[in-house]
């Protein structure tokens, strides 16, 4: 038993009790006092409450109680999620040192399936950002190449994952948010179809995009996760009243002969990395080897996705932003007795806020001006719809799509952060996901030659058709890793300290 | 030289506007499970929701859904098979979100009227109001401006903030454009208003009570010139708060604004404040340069579709109209025009009718719970049937109809009741206030008083039949008043040979 393990033996080795779920997690806590100085996966341990939890799991074991199949097996949380007592920031100045009063449905979830929740994750300040770099805490750096991005907004719950920080994580995908991070960090995240996990707690940064989904090293541990923390959720009105589809049985299954996939033309070419299009095509391959059958399909409609997407998500975000003003919760600047309500609201933001959500706050009032509306924001839910009826058209013909999940492999810090067009770039292959809002997966296939950083592979299914992606994901990491010998993670150098 | 209410209405033609804010009486809030019980502690009625905390989501309430979809068809709407929830974006600290959840372009319910009467100087006149749409929105928190002179955030010292009413349902019904009014405008406006509460008090969608804000009116008002043909810029009266202020609010817009426009100023497109003491409005927000409400669809909410065969059910739940009830109660109780309104101005027609159908007859249950019962309620500052249950009060009459009381011994009885003694029959048993009617009693006490007074019995018996009155008040003043005067004299006079 190692902390490079994955969840699922760690899970059997806690059923088998060789280990104990408070020694795991106190393996974890040492893994991350050695080595979270230099990756900065974290933003706050929760020490206390997580050994508490590993304890009433031990002791629930201990006592023959029937425990859920990952219960005792930490997670790492996106700083996005409340739970309750614990600071929750967004990454955000904005809410330091805020702690919620109530816990989030995905937290719920965990808690009652015993889950040991280790701490809280960096991200970009609100779930704005593909590398980040937007944190008010200071940025993540890649496990793989300290001086390089992990990817965004959910960096830190990805590279804690790299780390061996965790072997489970929380992320939250907007427009790529769960994914990115995977492919950068050489680990697996998926995008549940929207409304197929609560999004209650989940502080909101676009409502129409945002979904929570598992983060994991192996497609299994995250169909696990995912088992877990989705469902119906009568708090979330957006939420899907239907059964999950059984993710689970389909990561184990491996068997993809004689299935559809479809190989989407518009996400390749101009702005992929040569390396990117190498190793995405050897894995195409491998799903030809296991007998699927892989057809081009054209989605046109895609190559607007960016542009609606920058304005469906920032008109969103001013108005669920400005909650922050002060007067309930989080930063308060200016209440001197003597200035007004509006001048300490203006204080507040002005201070709060960082640069990426100040351009989006503004970008997104403009876009709902009126006068403005139908040009921007109604064109862009237009566009929405168009590539909804691409998707449709696409999976008439095929079980699922797939695609590079990013154009490049890991940029280094600093590099597009005065470039917000480059980084927006970044998000291009899996935002046309957010924007129907259907299913998406990354999973590992491979090290660009040209720098050695692992590629992401994306996989998309249809709506509340998630099993598809993990069936076909499940295979192809079961190929891969024959190919390979070892899982993809242990060609990452050894980070200093690290077990 | 200024113009009077009549010399601007000669030349000026009203045109109104009536919005009216309706608080439903849901048990809990319009998006959370919050209690919405009026007069709480501040603040103890929240949750993480309906303070706008990170990452809360809102979840509509179906009843609320269902209260708006009664108003609609009470008010001869079409309901719309497809509706949604807009955010409204607004700053402001008693706004938790800083948007108000509302609906906006797509509202529930499109398309009504409700017809009204006046009293007009040749006889009942009839209006027909054409309701423009009934929507669903949250209501704010409230704000208490605390120091300054003016209780307005300007020049106070600091706030206070309450967000026990933050989410609280609210229905807004807006009318279309009255035109051609004339000079009743500011009776229709408030027979509109008056024809609509009732209306919402008989669906027992709200508890429809102007003092505290339960429903609230705003009252659009413009002019234009007799002839021109063309309609002015309005003013927007905000929460006029009574019945009597929405008729003197737009009596005093109708004034203000003739001389303005006779003094060649122009009217302002502004929201107006009522002044209960004057009966004028001073300006509030002017509306010249449109505020931007950003608004676009609620992306946390489904829209709302509702059910064909659930709004039909609705539709058989309809309560009868009030106006149509009314008439049936005045004639089948035969009660004078003035006697009803009064009972409805007391809101005291339902307590009338179920007392009537516990048995008792209309003019007496009429008579106790407008008079009596009444009386003392406004002296204590609560509503009559607060004091005495309207089974108590039918049991009281009966017992007068029987005989077994008199109207002299049924208030003591009634007070008995509203003093916490008990039931009537517990007040009678334990002040022993039963009518004597046992004739063997009585006849004890006429020969006791046949005894004491000679000589008046004598006269009696010789005919002058007027001299047994103080025999009787002898008998009464023995029997301690509980006998039947009636019956005395008749045992009196037959035993006297009369």
């Amino acid at each position: 038993m190692s902390i490079r393990d994955n969840a699922w033996a760690m899970a059997h080795a806690l059923e088998k009790k060789e280990i104990s779920a408070v020694e795991l997690a106190n393996q974890h806590y040492e893994q991350i006092a050695s080595v979270d100085k230099d990756v900065h996966a974290f933003l706050y341990l929760d020490k206390e409450g997580a050994l508490s939890q590993a304890k009433e799991v031990d002791k629930k074991r201990a006592a023959g109680e029937k425990l859920s199949p990952l219960a005792g097996v930490p997670l790492a949380l996106k700083d996005v999620m409340t739970q309750k007592g614990v600071p929750t920031t967004c990454g955000s100045k904005m809410l330091e040192g805020w702690r919620p009063p109530y816990d989030s449905t995905v937290v719920t979830k965990l808690k009652s399936a015993g889950i040991v929740i280790l701490g809280k994750t960096n991200m970009d300040e609100f779930a704005m950002g593909s590398s980040t770099e937007n944190s008010a805490f200071g940025p993540t750096h890649n496990p793989w190449d300290l001086t390089r991005i992990p990817g965004g907004s959910g960096g830190g719950s990805s590279a804690s994952l790299a780390a061996f920080e965790a072997p489970l994580a929380i992320g939250t995908d907007t427009g790529g948010s769960i994914r990115q991070p995977a492919a950068v960090t050489g680990t697996v995240g998926v995008k549940p179809t929207y409304g197929g996990v609560s999004r209650y707690g989940l502080v909101a940064f676009s409502s129409s995009l945002d979904q929570a989904g598992p983060c994991a090293r192996t497609v299994l541990d995250a169909a696990l996760l995912h088992q877990v923390i989705a469902g119906f959720d009568p708090k979330d009105s957006t939420s899907i009243n239907r059964a999950v589809p059984d993710v689970v049985a389909a990561a184990k299954k491996k068997d993809i002969k004689g299935m559809k996939i479809g190989v989407v033309k518009q996400l390749a070419g101009d702005g992929y990395q040569k390396g990117v299009e190498n190793k995405f095509k050897e894995a195409v391959a491998e799903l030809v080897k296991l007998g699927a059958e892989i057809i081009e399909v054209s989605c046109p409609n895609f190559e607007y996705a960016l542009a609606a997407y920058y304005l469906i998500a920032p008109s969103e975000c001013s108005s669920n932003l400005a909650r922050f003003d002060s007067m309930r919760f989080g930063l308060r600047i200016g209440d001197d007795g003597v200035k007004g309500a509006e001048e300490v609201m203006n204080l507040t933001r002005q201070a709060g806020f960082g640069r990426e959500v100040k351009r989006r706050i503004i970008l997104g009032t403009y876009a709902l001006s009126s006068g403005y509306y139908d040009a921007y924001y109604g064109s862009a839910q237009k566009v929405r719809t168009l590539i909804k009826r691409d998707f449709d058209a696409a999976f008439e013909k095929c079980d699922v799509l797939i695609s590079p999940t990013a154009p490049t492999t890991a940029f280094k810090i600093g590099e597009k952060s005065n470039d917000p067009l480059a980084m927006y770039l970044n998000d291009i292959a899996t935002i046309p996901v957010n924007m129907a809002g259907i299913g998406g997966m990354s999973l590992p296939c491979g090290l660009a030659e040209e720098d050695n950083l692992p590629v992401g592979f994306q996989i998309m299914s249809p709506a509340m058709k998630d099993d598809r992606m993990y069936l076909v994901g499940g295979a192809l990491e079961a190929a891969l890793l024959s190919k390979w010998g070892k899982p993809i993670l242990d060609f990452a150098p050894k980070l200093a300290g690290s077990k | 030289m200024s113009l009077n209410y009549d010399q601007a209405i000669e030349k000026y033609e009203p045109t109104l506007g009536l919005e009216v804010h309706v608080e439903l009486n849901t048990k809990s809030k319009m998006f959370c499970g919050c209690a919405t019980e009026f007069g709480a502690q501040p603040n103890t009625q929240t949750c993480p929701v309906c303070l706008g905390l990170p990452g809360a989501l809102p979840v509509v309430n179906k009843k609320a859904i269902e209260s708006s979809i009664l108003i609609g068809l009470a008010l001869n709407c079409s309901i719309a098979p497809f509706s949604r929830f807009a955010r409204k974006n607004y700053f402001y600290p008693d706004m938790p979100k800083n948007f108000q959840t509302s609906q906006y372009d797509e509202p529930i319910c499109v398309n009504g009227f409700l017809d009204v009467e006046i009293e007009a100087d040749d006889g009942v006149k009839s209006f027909r109001i054409e309701i423009e749409r009934v929507h669903m929105e949250e209501d704010t928190g409230k704000s208490l401006h605390v120091g300054g002179s003016t209780g307005r955030i300007h020049g106070a010292e600091y706030s206070l903030l309450d967000y026990n009413r933050a989410g609280i349902p609210l229905v807004e019904i807006v009318t279309k454009i009255v035109p051609n009014t004339g000079k009743y405008a500011p009776q229709v406006a408030r027979a509109y208003v008056a024809a609509l509460r009732d209306i919402l008090r008989s669906l027992n969608v709200s508890d429809v009570k102007m003092e505290q804000g339960s429903l609230r009116c705003d009252v659009n008002l413009s002019l234009s010139k007799i002839g021109s043909g063309k309609l002015g810029t309005r003013s927007e009266t905000k929460n006029v708060n009574s019945l009597r202020s929405v008729e003197r609010a737009a009596t005093g817009e109708v004034i203000r604004q003739a001389n303005r426009l006779e003094t060649g100023e122009r009217i302002v497109q502004e929201t107006r404040h009522f002044l209960e003491e004057s009966g004028q409005t001073r300006p509030g927000r002017s509306k010249e340069q449109a505020e931007d409400y950003r608004y676009f669809p609620e992306p946390d909410l489904v829209p709302v579709a509702p059910d064909a065969k659930w709004i039909e059910e609705l539709r058989k739940t309809l309560p009868e109209k009030p106006a149509e009830r009314r008439k049936r109660l005045q004639t089948a109780w035969s009660v004078p025009d003035k006697e009803m309104a009064a009972m409805v101005n007391a809101e005291l027609l339902d307590t009338v009718e179920e007392t009537v159908k516990l048995g008792a007859d209309p003019t007496k249950a009429r008579s106790w719970w407008l008079g009596e019962v009444s009386r003392v309620a406004n002296d204590r500052g609560v509503l009559p049937t607060e004091l005495i249950s309207v089974k108590d009060i039918a049991q009281v009459i009966a017992l007068i109809t029987s005989g077994e009381l008199t109207d002299k011994l049924a208030r003591q009885v009634v007070e008995g009741v509203i003093a916490g003694e008990g039931s009537p029959s517990d007040v009678i048993s334990k002040r022993g206030l039963k009518v004597v009617s046992d004739d063997s009693a009585l006849m004890k006490a006429i020969e006791d008083a046949i005894t004491a007074q000679p000589d008046t019995a004598e006269r009696v018996r010789g005919g002058n039949i007027p001299a047994a009155g103080a025999l009787i008040g002898a008998v009464m003043k023995a029997t301690g008043g509980q006998a039947d005067a009636a019956k005395v004299r008749e045992l009196l006079l037959k035993h006297l040979g009369q």
